[in-house]
């Protein structure tokens, strides 16, 4: 087996080192009409990232960007790093123009994610040891991890940005959502005490205020019922439906539309559910199921559906 | 495995002490959960209930519905699947004089599992698709299991029998994960089916239930038969009993309990090896006493296992599965070590 694989490796690297050469010739014309103020960005390379598989360094601009992950998708399209990806994963359907390719970021292949030649792979879990093997064929990878705070997704947006020679733009996004979400955050009633329950399938598994999600929800003032399971059940603990029943949360957001085929109807219909007085309030807000789970710059529109309804709630 | 000298005189005492088990279990699994109600309130509610009976438990409507809607459902589900699975090991065990036969080594849980994968996948709009679609699958993964261990081995032959089972448990179980592999954003629903769930509601038990007696009432006549089987095939002949025809009608009956569970309840694994063993070490070796008793016990035990479930880390949930294979494992490894210790 071993002969086998070390000179499949060779032959792999030997393409991509051709790759590498037919490219150098094409990236001159490309960044040259920018605004002068970004061009330097443009040419900031070599650029050294501290991403979560340690300091990455990336001497070019990459061309060919392979990103096997929804929400780097998302962002590597926002910051303008488009043009430069060559493919994504099977999971990653936003924006539409995403050049989406069957490769898994749920089961990456590693030959197959080197097959597409790539000069930079962005990833958010290293699955299967694949930021090693990428490693040892000479694929530069920036494993960036679900991000467990906003700050933290802001910095993993301005970093694909810096990697990817978009820096300028990128910093331009960050700055963005945090004017939208601090004006978000002004703009919600804090002094109703509304208390919400998130649903992320209907068995039913909620999340805690520890989460990515439950920080967004902080900020709109609200209280998370699922904040009573104990730390040993995780961020994302499967909730009692008795328990939901009785703390009778003012609001309902459903993360399982898309999925599970959830809506207020639905709830109503659960053994139990039907006197919950969100779902008698129309309180029940059905989230697009992949924004609601991506830390992406969609951040912002998720926060403006949960600040409609809480503002409609507030309200009355 | 020869109690069939005693059983007939202790049996109603035993039977008695079965189903005063189980009321206690069942008035446990009313009492706890993870809505705060005080257990005099939950009782005076109970109360409440019954015909011709009118009593204030002061429990708020929305409480009441919970308690109702909610609770009693679910330690009836509890009640009914652990019986059922019980007594179905109890029978597998029987028909294949082995006592490691439990519902899930013949195909049926794999079965089960891969339609409701395909269910889960294909057809996610379909509600109450996959009670259905899984006992289908459990149906199918026992009979496919019986007809490979009949045409593979001598007739009869209960070893080939398991060993199809085995077998067929790990092609289908193959199919499933290849099917998922593409489904990759339904994992966590076939996970949680996987584990097990009570939690579904009036529906559910009324689901269960025809099927529940009819696979019940089929396996308990058959406890004589069974006894008769135990001694070997020639002396049931010889007796007038067609070993060939019970072994049929307990398998189906057996293979009917198991699908109807698993289709309510997802897979729950281990009580149908744990409950008939205890049953036996208690009571003794015959059917007539091993199939009510295990009946009973396993309703008991899942009833306490999904309180266990429910309440351990309030107000999360544990899946049922994993409480009873946490029991049910070491379990196992004692009645190994037991039954080694007998042989030699």
């Amino acid at each position: 087996m071993r002969p086998v694989r070390t000179v499949f490796a060779g032959a792999l690297l030997g393409t991509l080192v051709l790759a590498g050469c037919g490219q150098s010739s094409g990236t001159t014309a490309t960044p040259a009409p920018t605004t002068p103020p970004s061009a330097p960005a443009a040419e900031g390379f070599p650029v050294t990232i501290e991403a979560g598989n340690g300091q990455v360094t990336i001497d070019r601009k990459p061309e060919r960007i392979v990103s096997l992950s929804a929400s780097h998708t998302e962002t590597l399209f926002a910051v303008g790093a488009g043009p430069q990806v060559i493919a994504v994963d099977d999971r990653s359907n936003f924006p539409p123009e995403a050049p989406k390719t069957d490769l898994s970021g749920f089961k990456p292949n590693v030959e197959a994610i080197v097959a597409k030649k790539p000069d930079l792979v962005v990833l958010s879990d290293d699955l299967d040891n694949v930021v090693a093997e990428l490693g040892k064929v000479g694929v530069p990878v920036l494993l960036e991890p679900a991000a467990t705070t906003l700050d933290e997704a802001y910095e993993e947006i301005a970093e694909i940005g810096a990697a990817t020679g978009n820096k300028a733009k990128a910093d331009e996004v960050v700055t963005g959502m945090r004017a939208a979400m601090d004006k978000l955050a002004a703009e919600a009633p804090k002094d109703k005490k509304l208390t919400y329950y998130h649903e992320l399938d209907q068995t039913p598994y909620a999340v805690t205020s520890q989460t990515f999600l439950g920080q967004v929800y902080s900020i709109f003032g609200l209280t998370n019922i699922a904040d009573q399971a104990p730390d040993a059940a995780g961020g994302y603990p499967k909730l009692s439906a008795e328990f939901v029943a009785q703390a009778d949360p003012d609001l309902i957001f459903l993360a399982d539309v898309k999925c599970c085929k959830q809506d207020k109807a639905a709830l109503a219909k659960r053994p139990g559910w039907a006197g919950l007085s969100a779902v008698k309030n129309d309180r029940v807000v059905e989230l697009d199921d992949d924004i609601a789970s991506r830390w992406g710059p969609r951040i912002v529109d998720l926060a403006e559906t949960i600040g409609a309804a809480v503002a409609k709630a507030g309200a009355s | 495995m020869t109690g069939q000298a005693g059983p007939s005189r202790a049996r109603p005492l035993w039977l008695a002490g079965a189903l005063g088990v189980l009321a206690v279990s069942m008035v446990a699994g009313l009492l706890g959960g993870a809505a705060d109600m005080s257990p005099w309130q939950v009782v005076l509610q109970a109360v409440d209930w019954l015909p011709f009976v009118r009593v204030d438990s002061g429990l708020t409507p929305v409480e009441q519905g919970l308690l109702y809607e909610l609770r009693l459902p679910r330690v009836l589900v509890a009640a009914v699947v652990g019986g059922l699975l019980a007594l179905a090991g109890a029978g597998y065990q029987g028909v294949f004089r082995n006592p490691l036969a439990d519902p899930y080594l013949l195909g049926a849980a794999a079965g089960a599992g891969l339609a409701a994968t395909f269910a889960i996948v294909a057809l996610p709009a379909v509600a109450g698709g996959i009670p259905v679609a899984a006992f289908i699958g459990a149906v199918g993964g026992v009979l496919l299991a019986y007809t490979l261990g009949n045409t593979a081995g001598r007739s009869g032959g209960t070893a080939t029998l398991v060993l199809a089972g085995v077998a067929v448990t790990s092609f289908l179980t193959a199919i499933q994960t290849f099917v998922q592999q593409f489904k990759v954003e339904e994992l966590q629903r076939i996970y949680s089916w996987i584990l097990g769930d009570v939690g579904g509601g009036w529906d559910q038990f009324w689901l269960v239930l025809p099927y529940a007696v009819v696979a019940a009432v089929l396996l308990l006549l058959h406890g004589r038969m069974l006894d008769v089987l135990s001694v070997g095939d020639e002396e049931a002949v010889s007796l007038g009993v067609a070993a060939a025809r019970v072994r049929l009608v307990v398998l189906l009956a057996a293979s009917l309990a198991t699908a109807a569970a698993v289709a309510v309840s997802g897979l729950i694994g281990f009580v149908g090896i744990v409950v008939p063993h205890v049953v036996r070490r208690l009571a003794g070796g015959s059917y007539r006493i091993v199939l009510p008793l295990s009946l009973l016990g396993g309703a008991a035990f899942l009833v306490l296992a999904d309180l266990v479930a429910r309440t351990v880390l309030a107000p999360a949930e544990l899946p049922i599965g994993v409480v009873t294979m946490f029991v049910g494992a070491p379990f196992f490894v004692g009645v190994l070590r037991m039954t080694r210790r007998a042989e030699t």
